[in-house]
């Protein structure tokens, strides 16, 4: 088994308002002096067998392409060992 | 004219739209022709139509999904050769996803999802979709979405309106936050479009605000009729 993580921001230009939405609620909650808060997304890809370049070379493309969309956010790709 | 031009009308798992779409179509004079996203044929229509909707629940993107669809492949291919193609609501967020037009979609500013009667300026006149409209004029369709934030980059939004491809502008109210109060735009060539608000809710009084929105389903006929001639 091999992993992958692939880590999907918005771009900090881009208006977030549900992170917005998150940072009013944990003001109200108590929490004082939240200056900002982003809210992203995580995709954690279990994979069969070994990763090999070909499937690497292929989600690192998906990365860009499908996961994530370069006109409003940026995307971080990383494998994780041992698939733990 | 020989025989009513067929307009296809995409449906996709989700689609909410697809119906009245095809209902405006028939209203303007046209023959609705319905396409289904999961095959690549499109059946030998001369414009197509992407409805409003949820399509594959919105999941992942508005539209990134959609995207990747069999009948997605036809339409990129065939736009890129002039075949026209009105993206409404979620079919502009596909259309956005696509690459066919600039930009992206994201959340409402307000954080709230939004339906209202919608007033807008039309802008330009020279798509295949805007051409039964005046420059200038006002129309009142109904505008309902989430998503509908439009956004790009400054120096794309420059471009954009400096070449003339803002087709709407939202007037009085910005619903939901769009850079420039943009409601819609068009390719270069002016034969995509995409639009947040609803015309195809706005072609009969009695279920809509009014008749505003048939101008975009009677343009494609009449600029099809146009090339036709040519």
């Amino acid at each position: 088994m091999a992993r992958v993580v692939v880590d999907v921001m918005l771009k900090s230009e881009i208006l977030d308002p549900q992170g917005r939405a998150v940072q009013g609620a944990l003001g109200r909650l108590g929490l004082a002096g939240v200056a900002q808060v982003r809210q992203g997304k995580q995709f954690v890809i279990d994979l069969e067998g070994e990763l090999d370049d070909e499937r690497w070379a292929l989600l690192q493309r998906l990365a860009g392409e499908l996961l994530s969309n370069p006109v409003i956010e940026d995307y971080r790709i990383h494998r994780v060992q041992d698939g733990a | 004219m020989t025989g009513s031009m067929r307009i296809g009308v995409v449906t996709f798992p989700g689609s909410l739209d697809d119906r009245d779409a095809a209902r405006a179509v028939a209203i303007a004079g046209g023959e609705p022709v319905t396409l289904w996203h999961g095959q690549d044929d499109l059946h030998g229509v001369q414009a197509v139509v992407l409805p409003g909707g949820f399509s594959y629940g919105d999941y992942l993107r508005c539209g990134a999904i959609s995207r990747f669809a069999p009948i997605m492949r036809s339409v990129v291919d065939h736009a890129r050769h002039g075949l026209p193609v009105l993206g409404i609501c979620n079919g502009f967020q596909i259309l956005c996803e696509s690459h066919l037009l600039p930009g992206a979609l994201t959340r409402n500013a307000s954080r709230h999802f939004v339906c209202r009667d919608q007033r807008l300026l039309i802008e330009d006149t020279t798509a295949a979709w805007t051409c039964a409209y005046q420059p200038g004029q006002q129309i009142t369709v109904p505008l309902k979405n989430g998503e509908g934030c439009y956004v790009a980059d400054d120096r794309t939004l420059d471009e954009l309106e400096g070449s003339g491809r803002v087709i709407a502008r939202y007037l009085q109210v910005n619903p939901n936050g769009s850079r420039r109060d943009i409601a819609g735009i068009r390719n270069e060539r002016g034969n995509v479009v995409g639009l947040m608000p609803h015309p195809e809710h706005a072609v009969e009084s009695l279920t809509g605000p009014g008749t505003d929105g048939l101008g975009f389903f009677t343009s494609v006929l009449q600029s099809l009729m146009d090339e036709a001639r040519r």
